[in-house]
């Protein structure tokens, strides 16, 4: 992670499709996935809301196939940072940012970037389950296809795949025509996640998942989190340090000191919890503040 | 020996307090009656007020002493709010009661299938029909439709989604426009595209006034719908990796449709009835026009109005079954506009 030399960042073997449709006809390791590609990495990430600056000098390396948790109290730039990542910081109106994101070694904020094909590599869940009210059950999953204008072989293959990965085929399977509405808010919120992997993205982005839904929907997201971490490269937000100590592989610690929020520590999850170097993460973790 | 349990609605009033409520309302007749007679305040209008007055402070005065202060203020605003209802419906009710009763008469099967070319206002009323209106109402409002919804959903979507520079000065003159009193659109197109261009008559011209009319209704519903849709859904469409364009057309636009139907509602309601500018720029022909862009075009309010102007018992007889008419097709395309959204909506 941020103790990872900057010179592995090896872009010139990174190996992975040119386009979807490659992806979608070649045979990968678990079917419907994209390459894992070499991961993400954020370069001197600073964040601006109008004159207001959010975040400052954010260095993090996301390798590839982990689950890295975001942890800090509110209102230190967690969200923000994540929203960067797949550029939707942006639709913010005065928001302004600086540095890198790199995704497979390419700056994501590179000019002449198609920004749409960021965020179909980059896919994003978000706080509240958010599923489209005016479409059924399986055409919200299948909803990613035809905003991006994407062909597909086998739809009603990638529909059950995606319910099946996301935890919510066997119990939706029967009303597949229902309203998306029609489903429990842990439901949508597994709904949302299919829906986001059903365009194959290499990244997760999840802003705090679980925020609103019940421990045991919590719980079916989290085994969600670890099944599809084999297959791509997950950052969750998170409240929950529980929850970022069962599920991720890496956890950073964020703080707002009234200024501009800046990335603690980061070290494995482990670590994080039982022995981190600094004072205020330990203070943080321990439950001391925040 | 089993019990079994009546299921019983003790919130409800009971026999008793409907009694009292009984009382009170036939008390306060019969005292607003008294106070009519004695007093020089006369007429049906008159005992209304009376007798409202009088029962909403009965009400308040009973409630008050029963339960006290907040009890005596809440029956008191329940009457106001009741009353504020009763004089909405009032008008309503009496308008389609007058149109109903004075424009049956007028209702013969021919009068569907026959126009006004071979006869006058004034001849009895087997002679002629006002199939000539109809027709020419339908297309006026179909090609006013053509052209108003899109603009005006466009303009809604310039300032809900595009949020562009010119959001302010739009938004302002969309307000000026819909106070555009309906005769200063009709004599707009009269003077910058009928006598410079056209030189004739033709219901396309009463359309493009009616258009002028309907867009500011159709563009200020539509934003509001619009703001209406959860921010939520746009993330959600453009983090899939939807261009602007298609989260608007995939999901803003389906989220919003029932909404967006009924701002086409209120556009059709702002013009269907809209006499002035087809008076000026339709010509109210008497003959079924298929050719909207050559000739005068009838229409329902014109020939509710030519009818009127005849003055003779036939032609009046006319004019109510044309209005009659018109109020149906209104009521028709308000439902059946009604149904296409909710059931698209609720499958």
């Amino acid at each position: 992670m941020s103790n990872t030399p900057e010179s592995e960042n090896t872009m010139e073997t990174a190996v992975r499709p040119s386009s979807l449709a490659d992806v979608a006809s070649s045979h990968n390791k678990v079917p419907g996935t994209r390459a894992l590609g070499t991961g993400l990495e954020t370069r001197g990430v600073h964040a601006w809301f109008g004159k207001h600056h959010a975040l400052a000098d954010i260095n993090l390396d996301f390798a590839a196939g982990t689950v890295t948790a975001l942890i800090g109290p509110s209102g230190c730039g967690k969200s923000t940072f994540i929203r960067t990542i797949n550029r939707m910081h942006e639709f913010i109106p005065g928001a302004a940012m600086a540095g890198e994101v790199l995704l497979d070694g390419k700056d994501v904020y590179a000019p002449g970037t198609d920004v749409t094909k960021i965020r179909l590599q980059i896919g994003m869940v978000f706080q509240k389950p958010n599923p489209f009210p005016s479409m059924s059950i399986g055409e919200n999953v299948l909803s990613g296809l035809k905003l991006a204008q994407l062909k597909v072989d086998n739809k009603d293959d990638l529909l059950e795949e995606c319910l099946e990965r996301a935890g919510l085929w066997n119990e939706v399977k029967d009303r597949l025509g229902a309203h998306g509405g029609s489903l429990s808010g842990g439901q949508q919120q597994r709904l949302c996640i299919a829906r986001a992997l059903a365009v194959r993205p290499q990244v997760l982005l999840m802003d705090e998942p679980c925020s609103a839904l019940d421990p045991g929907s919590t719980l079916r997201i989290e085994e969600t989190i670890r099944h599809l971490s084999d297959t791509m490269t997950i950052v969750i937000v998170t409240h929950n340090m529980q929850q970022a100590a069962r599920v991720s592989d890496y956890t950073a610690f964020f703080l707002s000191d009234g200024g501009p929020g800046q990335m603690i520590e980061c070290a494995p999850t482990s670590d994080i919890f039982s022995r981190p170097q600094d004072q205020r993460t330990e203070n943080y973790v321990t439950g001391r503040f925040g | 020996m089993s019990t079994t349990v009546q299921p019983t609605k003790p919130w409800k009033a009971s026999t008793q307090d409907r009694l009292i409520d009984f009382s009170i309302f036939a008390g306060s007749l019969l005292a607003s009656y008294l106070i009519v007679e004695v007093t020089p305040m006369k007429g049906k209008l008159a005992l209304f007020a009376v007798f409202f007055l009088v029962y909403m402070f009965l009400t308040a005065a009973l409630k008050g002493l029963q339960r006290g202060n907040a009890a005596a203020k809440d029956a008191l605003v329940n009457s106001l709010v009741a009353i504020g209802a009763i004089v909405t419906v009032i008008p309503i009710g009496s308008i389609l009661f007058t149109v109903l009763q004075k424009g049956l008469p007028g209702i013969k099967p021919s009068i569907f299938t026959h126009d006004m070319s071979m006869a006058t206002p004034t001849d009895p009323l087997t002679n002629g029909g006002l199939l000539h209106a109809i027709t020419g109402t339908l297309t006026l409002v179909a090609l006013a439709l053509v052209m108003s919804v899109p603009i005006g959903i466009l303009t809604a979507l310039y300032l809900t989604e595009i949020k562009g520079r010119f959001i302010g000065p739009i938004r302002f003159l969309v307000q000026a426009m819909s106070g555009v009193p309906s005769i200063v659109a009709g004599l707009f197109i009269l003077s910058a595209i009928l006598y410079p261009i056209t030189k004739s008559y033709s219901g396309f011209m009463g359309a493009l006034a009616l258009t002028i009319l309907m867009i500011p209704t159709i563009a200020r519903t539509s934003e509001e719908v619009l703001n209406l849709i959860p921010n939520d859904l746009r993330e959600a469409g453009v983090a899939l990796g939807g261009t602007q364009w298609r989260t608007v057309a995939m999901i803003v636009l389906p989220a919003a449709k029932s909404g967006l139907i009924t701002a086409v509602i209120l556009g059709v309601a702002r013009i269907a009835g809209e006499t002035a500018p087809i008076l000026l720029l339709t010509g109210g022909g008497d003959r079924v026009n298929p050719n909207a862009f050559n000739g005068p075009m009838g229409s329902l309010p014109y020939y509710i109005w030519k009818s009127f102007n005849a003055g003779s018992p036939e032609a009046i007889t006319r004019a109510w079954a044309g209005l009659l008419v018109l109020v149906g097709l209104v009521l028709i395309l308000f439902t059946s506009a009604r149904y296409l959204g909710s059931r698209k909506g609720a499958k």
